[in-house]
């Protein structure tokens, strides 16, 4: 080793002294690099390693058809390792040193929040994969999956009349998404002209639900809104028939229960409930099949599932592709103008990316699982519905509060 | 009010399935065993392995998983513990060690997953327990409707306690693991093997959270970090109830259980659970030693 700690430290502050125009000059002739930042360790590992899967499928897949204005895609991998300080210092990192244009990453709250300042600051460009409980409105965030008022703007009115429910038990983890998500279920079930019999929580974890399923016994409610999230699921479901309750009397109508808790819980026990995504693995079309398939090859087996935000973090790199082709220049802001109204057919189907608030468009489905553990799609839009992040508070399609200037504060009552 | 009343014994029982082994070792040994979670959690994984690969039902669980935990208990006590013995703090963090090296191991399928091997049942993901028709849905008890698995849950937990109880009042090396709690350089003087009678101790208590382990695996879900949360109730169990007193013990997880139904009952499961902290804070402000603390000499 010739090189001293002198030399290396005088060789890095020269890097760091070199000219704008060299670095980006530089890069110009090289791949694009794009940062991913999900957790590979830590509690939430098991699901964000399959959102990093999914992202990096979709860049091989892009880079193979030849790259992005043909050029390749060079992904920097980082792990958040689930903790939201971690993220903040990965998000910088990526963006200040390694310089990438876009960042895909998060799947909490918590971590998107925590990398926002970065973004905000630095005018770079974050593409957010999970469905979230709205109430935001950044300028420097794509958020490619739903808001509340996608997963229950069709769900409680179809419960509604569909089913002929009328009093609802709602339940959730004790933390802002599904306390969102509550606020939202009571203004449409007012709409219909129901009634909500509770409001309820159990702590983020928790599964003892003896006292809680015993509540909705006794409640006299027809249906159960269940914004439940984590393994606390696993637990409710099973409580839930344990107690002599039936799906076909009260069923779960959820918002977060998908293929991976069906499958942790034994599909006996959530047979005949609902749960409303944008994407479900039952959606059967040759685009979602094929996806399925290819997901499975990629990440080498034969039974992984796909998920919601699985499928919106895939489709969100190739709408990126579309937005840098589109911006003809690499500029992070460039790009997330060009993102507005960028359209493709994604293995969920048609997609848009709205113009004034940078969410996406989403068809809403209703799946009832069967005892095979599989979705069975009982009612889906015949097209997008436009994403309102701020449907708790009032907005409506014809009053928007997140415009494309920013959000509109004096439309908020809080 | 009859079914939150049996809530409340079904929830003090899950606590008390938990904190038996706890207070054996706590008491009798004077050791923070911070990987007692994870011998819950081998518990849950060993019936998750003897349904897949043996195929055996929750029955054959119980036996095999307390024999599992036991042996990886004795061999935790032979290679760490032993040598820490009168070292609370020292005792505190290398068990908290053991618990994180136990969860990657079963997380990382013994380091197999590093070879692209993996084995159905391990990982990172959540496992499926299916429980035997018996005992889902309900029971007609004197009118009432009942969880059956919940009462499965508190026979089973009055059985190990009754187990327990037996081994520590009428069976000569249970007054052995009496006669060291009270005082253990005068039990060796009186020609008690500390060292043997500790590792016994040490593997009963961890089979004990064994067949905890299969009773939460039909229960909750299986994963890694399962043990977590349950490891900080069956502390507080222990710390109410005193240090080493197996009635102290039961006493509190039967209070504290109940406490958390009613209040869940009359107000919710988030304020429940903050009252179950406030008497736990309350209880050792007024009696630091817990309710029925085991007196030293």
């Amino acid at each position: 080793m010739s090189m001293t700690r002198r030399t290396m430290l005088s060789v890095s502050a020269a890097s760091l002294a070199a000219p704008y125009f060299f670095t980006r000059s530089a890069q110009a002739a090289g791949p694009i690099k794009v940062g991913v930042l999900f957790s590979l360790t830590g509690g939430l590992s098991i699901i964000e390693k399959s959102l990093r899967d999914a992202t990096m499928m979709a860049i091989a897949e892009v880079n193979a058809a030849g790259g992005v204005g043909g050029r390749q895609i060079e992904a920097i991998v980082e792990d958040g390792a689930s903790d939201p300080k971690t993220y903040n210092e990965k998000a910088s990192k990526l963006v200040i040193r390694d310089k990438c244009v876009t960042v895909f990453g998060s799947y909490t709250s918590a971590s998107r929040k925590a990398v926002l300042p970065v973004f905000e600051k630095r005018k770079n460009l974050y593409v957010y994969p999970t469905f979230y409980e709205g109430f935001e409105c950044s300028k420097n965030v794509i958020y490619t999956n739903a808001v509340p008022n996608q997963q229950l703007s069709n769900f409680i009115p179809w419960i509604s009349k569909t089913l002929g429910k009328k009093k609802f038990f709602i339940v959730g983890s004790n933390y802002v998404y599904p306390r969102e998500m509550a606020k939202v279920s009571k203004i449409l079930i007012q709409q219909q002209g129901g009634e909500y019999v509770a409001d309820e929580y159990l702590e983020l974890g928790d599964s003892e639900w003896g006292s809680m399923v015993n509540k909705i016994k006794n409640s006299g409610c027809d249906a159960v809104i269940s914004n439940v999230v984590g393994d606390s699921i696993v637990a409710f479901y099973r409580e839930f028939k344990n107690q002599g309750l039936s799906q076909d009397k009260i069923p779960i109508c959820a918002s977060v229960t998908s293929e991976i808790e069906i499958a942790a819980m034994g599909p006996e026990y959530a047979a005949g409930s609902y749960s409303s995504f944008p994407y479900l693995m039952a959606i059967d079309t040759d685009a979602n099949k094929s996806f399925i398939e290819r997901y499975r090859k990629f990440v080498n087996d034969p039974k992984a599932v796909t998920h919601s935000p699985l499928q919106s973090a895939y489709m969100g790199v190739f709408l990126w592709k579309q937005a840098c082709e589109k911006a003809g220049e690499l500029e992070p802001l460039a790009i997330r103008d060009a993102f507005k109204g960028q359209e493709m057919d994604a293995p969920i189907g048609r997609v848009k990316i709205d113009g004034e608030n940078l969410h996406t468009y989403l068809t809403p489905r209703i799946a009832q699982w069967g005892a095979d553990g599989q979705g069975k799609i009982v009612d889906e839009y015949k097209e997008p519905l436009r994403p309102l992040p701020y449907a708790a508070y009032g907005e409506t399609a014809d009053n928007l509060f997140c415009k494309e200037s920013g959000l509109d504060s004096s439309k908020l009552k809080l | 009010m009859v079914d939150t009343l049996f809530i409340g014994l079904s929830v003090g029982s899950v606590l008390l399935l938990v904190a038996l082994g706890l207070a054996i070792t706590y008491g009798a040994m004077g050791v923070i065993n911070m990987a007692h979670g994870e011998m819950v959690m081998l518990g849950a994984y060993t019936t998750v392995m003897t349904s897949t690969w043996l195929g055996l039902g929750i029955w054959w669980s119980l036996p095999i998983a307390f024999v599992v935990t036991a042996l990886v208990g004795l061999l935790i006590e032979r290679l760490i513990i032993r040598r820490l013995y009168g070292r609370l703090l020292d005792t505190l963090l290398a068990t908290w060690g053991v618990a994180i090296l136990i969860q990657q191991m079963i997380r990382l399928e013994f380091g197999l997953s590093f070879f692209g091997i993996h084995i159905q049942g391990l990982g990172p993901g959540l496992q499926n327990m299916s429980i035997p028709d018996v005992l889902a849905g309900t029971i007609n008890i004197f009118g009432a409707e009942f969880n059956k698995y919940r009462v499965f849950m508190i026979l089973v937990c009055a059985l190990m306690t009754g187990v327990t109880w037996f081994i520590m009042y009428k069976t000569s090396v249970g007054m052995q693991v009496r006669a060291i709690i009270r005082n253990a350089r005068m039990a060796a003087a009186c020609g008690i093997d500390v060292k043997r009678v500790n590792a016994l101790t040490f593997a009963f208590g961890s089979g004990l959270a064994g067949v905890a382990g299969v009773l939460m695996a039909g229960f909750k879900t299986v994963f890694p970090d399962m043990s977590t949360p349950m490891v900080v109730d069956g502390f507080l169990v222990v710390v109410v109830g005193g240090i080493g007193s197996l009635i102290g013990s039961i006493l509190a997880a039967g209070l504290l259980g109940q406490v958390n139904a009613l209040v869940a009952w009359g107000h919710n499961d988030v304020i429940a659970r903050a009252v179950v902290f406030a008497v736990v804070i309350l209880t050792i402000v007024l009696k630091p030693n817990g309710l029925f603390a085991y007196k030293r000499r």
